[in-house]
Parts: structure tokens; sequence; C-alpha cells
């Protein structure tokens, strides 16, 4: 007997899922979704008009936190209302589609961390998704891109921000490798990222100092790495407090400028000190302080930390709960998807999904829109690699998935137009340059893997230029206009008057491509059941069907075509009995050798006869041929080819290549072996039916036919063709008897 | 004329009357006009009474944290990039002492912030009781 593991599960350790690390839950060191034991009971005691206990903590035991939630956070109007409310009660007042998300966010407004981490503890999974379509603040969803590369190339950047918003991202997010690039790749994102449509905001992720400053120069017009966490060590060990954080939002507001929070479950995990509590406590906490701070917005759902949320029980429930519970506080969602959260691809999709369908107000802070190899975040979740695949995923479900279907033919003139756009601008700020070659590479390039390597000090001190001189937006819209890209000045130039309007202060602001800004005062979420909200207009839905992967009609008409007289059949007459007991009759669909003349596997009608004959000859016995007209049933066909041999044997063969053969005293739709699978039959299996065709009318012993071994997919790959084909050959059935057939094959 | 109510957003219904914290009006920064140069970076500063007035959008919107957080960003629209640096600095955790603190929310009042200065003196409180300043 052998030892060891079997077979059976040598072969499961080899599936990427067991590359994933699971972990048992564990309290004392926060490895907990939901309800850890160490989580407070809400409280809520009001003195005089001031929190005096917040969540079982007095207050003079409060820390940073509560003393900033209890302050700030939270709406003593309704607060006593709120804490009274019965957990099961508001849960249900949040996932009825009948209830105005307003009804919620009053009450949520007046609740403590650990009463909303309770409520949100009770929902179920489709719950949780029914709350979310109602709840996140902007109606029109929207998507963010990672556009970074692992040598930080300015052109390459470029190129890439024109693809993202072609693709539809509305906001851009870069980050560096070298922290001296930043400046560079900030510019990048600003001028390519506007060379599509106007009105993309760009960012450049970096220390909270470097990032303001960017945005001061107008070289971002969005900021997100504002980083909050959920136990005052690890808020401290962060370099922040809840002050400083409000402090550093009023400073982004003091110059017209978005920004938003970031939070996530695991990030204390990683950090060491959870206080033994749950994820979505500690989470709550940051929501709240988020909210207090008067952030306009958030980007949680696991984040940098996801991979910590997934190795506990019900940690991706855990993630679409942070992410309801930002939509709660009324602050706009940047729902995470933005880290690679498992080897396996059918696990890294069923963390996504529910969210696509859902809806948010950014589906993702960061769909890795470069290559995973140049995404200087690490892989997100859902990269280049996987565009199409999710595009085709927006057709199947109907969901906004936000992004549209690009060819080259639309991308590469953009990609070349941002290339020379930001070529222009560092010349004329006499920046850096680059040879034609270089920016022809990255036109035509997937990744940085595909263009010339670029001098190692190139952009660092191209980017120390740019911060020495004090160079600014402004200096990169006259560059672009004394240049000749008017446009793209333009456009950026509007980036800059926008924020001196500061409607894209307000909760959840986008702009769209003809610069109407929509957020939450503008474009309200007004779900509330079956019939309202956000729905897909029809232009919407023509453009997110269009993906690369619909095979064109056209296509079927051509390969057909092509092979158009291969076969030469020629009417005999009426097809009559025949009495010859070694005769085998093989019947032919209608539009076998008419109007099909190339089967599934790729043989052609001619040769599918030829080896079906040879076969019956080998074995020595006689063959006829017929034409059945009125129908495209192959059993049928077979079985009227059945009763029309001599032997009672007949072979059914559809030009699609569906073949079997069948015995007169069976019933219709029976037969004595099938070839089902059209697209995966050979050559030598259409002879071997032939002779075993021959055998049964000889009653001798037929031999065993196979189809070689695969576990490719064959709907996929052939149903639009199986569609078509059948569809000729119903365009082919007319009344009539069967017609006796000669065949000839032309040289 | 009837002075009419601004509503949002500003830039669809009252673009020519925005001002910027230079006292330009938004519809005089052209492209024309940055190229010959005439254009500084106080020029697309946004301006106090703007953010005033968005703040009073959210508040009405229901959203009065982030109100507030506009009307702090408001006061400190006429601080330099390098102040605003230096203070949100002070502001991180060790960086300042009790008294330092005073003093910055002392400065922060005396240069028309004082919802700022409420911000560093709440901060300065809790700093104290947690340890995080002396």
């Amino acid at each position: 007997m052998s030892t060891g593991p079997s077979l059976r599960a040598r072969f499961y350790a080899t599936r990427p899922i067991s590359r994933d690390n699971l972990v048992p839950e564990n309290a004392a060191l926060g490895l907990i979704a939901f309800s850890s034991p160490n989580d407070p009971e809400p409280s809520l005691r009001i003195e005089d008009g001031r929190i005096v206990e917040l969540d079982g903590k007095a207050e003079a035991d409060f820390d940073l936190l509560d003393e900033f939630i209890a302050r700030r956070g939270i709406d003593l109007a309704v607060a006593q209302e709120a804490m009274a409310l019965d957990d099961v009660a508001f849960a249900r007042v949040l996932v009825d589609g009948a209830t105005p998300r307003g009804a919620v966010t009053r009450l949520a407004a007046g609740m403590t961390p650990a009463k909303l981490a309770r409520v949100l503890a009770l929902l179920a999974p489709v719950e949780l998704l029914s709350a979310m379509q109602k709840m996140r603040v902007r109606r029109t969803p929207s998507i963010q891109a990672h556009v970074t590369n692992r040598v930080d190339h300015p052109l390459l950047l470029a190129a890439d921000a024109a693809s993202a918003v072609a693709l539809g991202f509305r906001e851009l997010e870069t980050t560096v490798p070298l922290l001296r690039d930043a400046p560079l790749n900030a510019v990048a994102l600003l001028v390519g990222g506007q060379v599509p449509a106007p009105g993309a905001l760009t960012q450049c992720a970096v220390e909270e100092r470097l990032e303001l400053e960017l945005g001061m120069r107008g070289l971002t017009t969005y900021a997100e790495t504002v980083s909050v966490y959920g136990t005052e060590q690890v808020f401290v060990d962060g370099d922040d407090t809840p002050w400083s954080k409000a402090f550093l939002a009023s400073c982004y507001a003091s110059r017209g400028l978005k920004m938003r929070f970031t939070s996530g479950s695991g990030a204390e995990c990683l950090m060491g000190a959870t206080e033994g509590c749950s994820m979505l406590y500690l989470e709550a906490r940051c929501l709240a302080v988020t909210r207090a701070a008067g952030s306009q917005g958030t980007q949680n759902g696991g984040i940098d930390g996801v991979n910590v949320a997934g190795s506990v029980p019900d940690g991706m429930r855990e993630v679409i709960a942070e992410n309801l519970l930002a939509m709660m506080h009324d602050l706009e969602s940047c729902t995470g998807n933005d880290t690679l959260m498992s080897s396996s691809d059918i696990r890294r999709t069923a963390h996504t999904l529910p969210l696509l369908l859902a809806g948010s107000d950014f589906l993702f802070s960061g769909f890795g829109s470069i290559p995973a190899y140049d995404n200087a975040f690490g892989p997100s979740n859902f990269n280049a690699e996987d565009i199409d695949d999710y595009l085709v995923v927006q057709r199947d479900w109907g969901f906004e998935g936000v992004l549209r279907p690009q060819s080259d033919a639309d991308l590469l003139p953009l990609r070349r137009r941002a290339v020379e756009a930001l070529r222009a601008v560092l010349d004329e700020l006499d920046l850096a340059r680059f040879s034609d070659a270089d920016a022809e590479a990255v036109v035509q390039a997937h990744g940085s893997l595909d263009v010339p390597a670029l001098d190692p000090h190139l952009v660092p001190d191209a980017a120390d230029q740019l911060m020495q001189r004090g160079l600014t937006a402004l200096d990169v819209v006259r560059a672009l206009a004394v240049r000749g890209f008017e446009v793209e000045a333009e456009r950026v130039l509007d980036m800059l008057r926008q924020r001196l309007y500061g409607d894209y202060l307000q909760t959840s602001a986008i702009f769209t491509e003809d610069m109407r800004v929509l957020s939450a005062l503008s474009d309200p979420n007004d779900y509330a059941g079956p019939g309202t909200g956000y729905r897909m207009s029809a232009e919407r839905r023509v453009e997110t069907g269009a993906v690369r992967q619909v095979w064109a009609p056209a296509t079927l008409v051509a390969e057909q075509n092509e092979h158009s007289g291969c076969l030469e059949l020629r009417e005999l007459g009426p097809a009559a009995r025949g009495t010859r007991p070694d005769e085998v009759v093989v019947g032919l669909s209608p539009a076998f050798a008419h109007t099909i003349w190339l089967s599934l596997s790729g043989l052609t009608v001619a040769e599918v006869l030829r080896q079906v004959l040879a076969g019956i000859e080998e074995e020595g016995a006689s063959a006829r041929l017929v034409q059945v007209r009125r129908t495209l049933d192959v059993g049928a066909i077979g079985s009227t080819a059945s009763r029309l041999a001599g032997s009672g044997i007949g072979i059914g063969l559809q030009a699609k290549g569906t073949a079997l053969i069948h015995r007169s005293d069976l019933p219709p739709l029976g037969n004595l072996e099938l070839f089902s699978i059209a697209p995966r039959v050979t050559r030598e299996l259409y002879r071997g039916l032939g002779r075993n065709a021959a055998r049964y009318a000889r009653s001798a012993e037929p031999e065993p036919l196979f189809l070689a071994e695969s576990s490719e997919p064959l709907g996929p790959n052939y149903h639009a063709r199986v569609v078509a084909l059948v569809a000729l050959e119903r365009g082919s059935v007319v009344a009539g008897e069967p017609l006796e057939m000669e065949a000839a094959w032309p040289s | 004329m009837a002075q009419l109510k601004p509503s949002y957003p500003l830039a669809e219904s009252d673009a020519g009357d925005a001002l910027t914290s230079s006292g330009r009006r938004v519809t005089e920064i052209t492209l024309a006009a940055v190229v010959r140069g005439e254009i500084g970076p106080g020029d697309i500063r946004i301006s106090p009474d703007v953010l005033r007035q968005q703040a009073d959008f959210a508040e009405e919107g229901g959203n009065p944290q982030l109100a507030d957080n506009l009307r702090r960003g408001a006061e400190l629209v006429a601080f330099s990039d390098e102040d605003l640096l230096e203070l949100y600095e002070s502001l991180r955790p060790g960086r300042s002492s009790a008294l330092e603190l005073e003093q910055l929310a002392d400065r922060l009042e005396a240069g028309g912030a004082a919802l700022c200065a409420a911000l560093v003196r709440e901060a300065r409180g809790a700093y104290v009781r947690r340890g995080l300043a002396v």
C-alpha cells in the first residue's frame, strides 16, 4: 500500500488557491472580521450637550480617536434617537429599497462606531449589496486607474494616462518607485490625461507633505493618500493625529483641491496594534474620524490590508461592509479592489464582482490600467491583462462598469499625441529631451519592458529641476500652448480654473467629458427600488456591447466563400430504397455543399465526405449518397438514410460536421454512434465512422472511436458559428423527398 | 437687477462673477493671458468667499463637517504654501510642545483663522492628555 498523499491531494496542492495563506480567527491579534469579543458595547452618554461616554469609555479615558469623534463626528440632534434604535430595525431600514438613503444617513450620523459595526455584522451578502445600491452617494458610478511604471518613464506614463482616459477612467493615480521622480510623474499624468477628453482628475500618491506641495503647484488635481487608522497607536505610528489630518484636509480645501482620506481593514493588524478589536469595528472608527475631519470621501475596502482581511473567515463580506459604511457616512466611496488579493483567478474575481454589481462612486481605487509588472503600487486586483475580461463581464451583466472597448485605431493616435505633448513640454521647459525612437517605442508599447532604457539620471534630474525652479501648472500650460498643443493647454488650464469655483470640493465630485461636475449635489443617488436610480442609457449599452470578442457574421461568410465549390453534388433524381445487403447510405444535410462548405473542425465538407466514403470502402461495403431536404436534424437525416439503405445502416452528416450512424429499426432520434462535438472530429475519426458503419452493415464488431482528451471550452469558442451555420441549414430546408446524389471532387 | 442667489455648481450658474483670491475674475484666466505671462500663482488660488459659499452648499446638503472643513480652508487661503506645510508639520505627533501649540493657535487667530485656531487648541488638549505634547 502506498503512503503519502494521493494523486488527488497532490493535484490540489498545485492549484493556485493553495498558494493563498489563510489563518484561523484570532481575536487577540485582531484577526477577526466582525464582532470580536473585545469590541466595546455600543454606548453614548451626553451631558449638557457634550459627549461624556462613547462606546463604553468615559471621557477621561478617551484616546485621540474617541475624543475627535466625540467632539466632531456625531450629530447630537439625532444621537439619542439613533442609539436607541434596535439593531435589526435599523438594518432593515438600511436594506429596504423603498426607504430613501437620506433616512439612513440621518440616523447613521448619530451612531457610534460600535453601534454601526454591530448593525452591519447582521447583514447577509446580498443584503449588503442591496443597501449599497441605494447608499452610494453619486448616482453615476465612476472608476479610477493606476497609471505607473517600474522605471518612472514619463513618456510612457503620458501615453498610458491617455489610454486610461480613452478607456473611460475618470481618476488617474500614480506613484513612484523613486520619490525624487514624483513631480515628473505628476506632470506626465496631468498632460497625458487631458489628451483624449477633458476633465480626468490626476494624483500622485507620495508622502503627505510632498503630495500637498504637488497639489499646491497645480501638478495634481486631487489627493487621496491621506491615511487614517483605527487605533491610536497605529495612527501615531503613521506620524499623524486626527487633528493633523483634519488640518491637512483644510490645506487642500484652501487651494481648491479635491481630497479624500484612506483607510481599510487589516492595516492595524499589519502594524501590530489592534487592541484585539474586529476589523469592521476599527474601520468604523476610521470612517467616523474621516467624516469628523470633514473629508468629502474615503478610499477603503481592505486596500493594502485586503490580504489580511482575506485571510480570515468572512473577510470579503467585511470588506464590502466597510465600503457600505463609508456610504452611510455620506462619504464618497472609492472602493478598493486595488490590491491583488489571491493567486486564484476565481477568488480574486469573487472579491470584486459583488461590488461591481452593486456599484459605488469609484468601483476601483485603482484598476491597474498598466501591466501588473509595471504597477508601482504592486499588482492591482484587476490589471491591464484583465481589461478585456472586465469589458466582457460588464457586457454580460449590464452593470455600469464605466469602461469602454478601445482598438488600436482609437488608442494609437491618442498615445502619440500624449507622448508628443509631454515631450514638447519637457523640451520647452528645458527639463528633458527624448529621441524619436524613444517616443515611437512608447506609442507602441504594452509596458515598460517594451521601451528602450532611459539614462538613469534623466528623470530624477528633470524632477529636481522642476521643483527647484518652482515650476507650476501654469508653466505647463504655457509650454503646451507655445508648442502648438492649444487643446491640451486649454484643458489643463480648465482644471486650474475649476479649482477656483470649488465645485469639485463637494462630495463625490467628478467631471464628465464635457466638464459638467457630477457630485452629491448635482447627481445625487436617487435609487428607491426597481425602476429608479442610475440605469445605463441605450447609447452606453451599445458602447459596452462592442467588445473585441464579438464575432462578425461577415467572418463566417468569408470563410465559407473561400471553400465554395470544393465539392460538386449532382442530383440523380428521387432516392429509392436500395436492395444490396452491404449498402450504407450517407445522408447529407440540406445545406451540405450548397451554402456550407467548411465544417466546424476546419475540414471542408469535401474532405469530411471523402473520409467517410473511404472508410466504408475500406471495409468492403458499398455506399450511396442522398441529400435530405426537409429536416436539418442529424438524427432524422441518419434515420432517413438508414431506411433507404439495403443494409438498414445509414450515416447522417450535417454540413457543420456533426455525424452519426443510424439503423432503420431505431427510433428517428436514436443512433448507434454519434460525433456530437463537431469542432473536435478529425479526418481519422470520420474515416473510422465510415468503417464502423460498414461493419454494422456486415454485422461485424465496430472499433471504438474516442475523441482526443481535452478540457478546452467548446461552447464559448464555437457557439456563434454553430448558430450561424444552423441558420444556413434552416434556410436550405425545403419540402420534398430525399434526392439521390453523385459527388465529384474538383482538383 | 436683482441679485441672484448663487447656486451649485458655481461654474455653471455664476461663471462671470466668481473671483479668485487675487481679485481677478475666473473668466479672465484665459490661455492668451497665461501665455503673455499675466497670470500668476495668486490668480489661480480659490478665494475665501467661494470656499464659504461651497461650505454653505455642503451644509445645506447635510454635511456640517465638510462645511467646517471648507470654512477652515477659507481661513487658510491667505497663508503661503510654505506656511501651510510648516503648520501641518507642527501638528504632527511629537513635533510641538503644549506651549508651541498654543502659540500656533494664537498665530492662526491673528491671521484671521479662528476655526483653525480652535482646531489646534482642541488638539493641544488631547495631545497633552495622551502624552503627545508636554
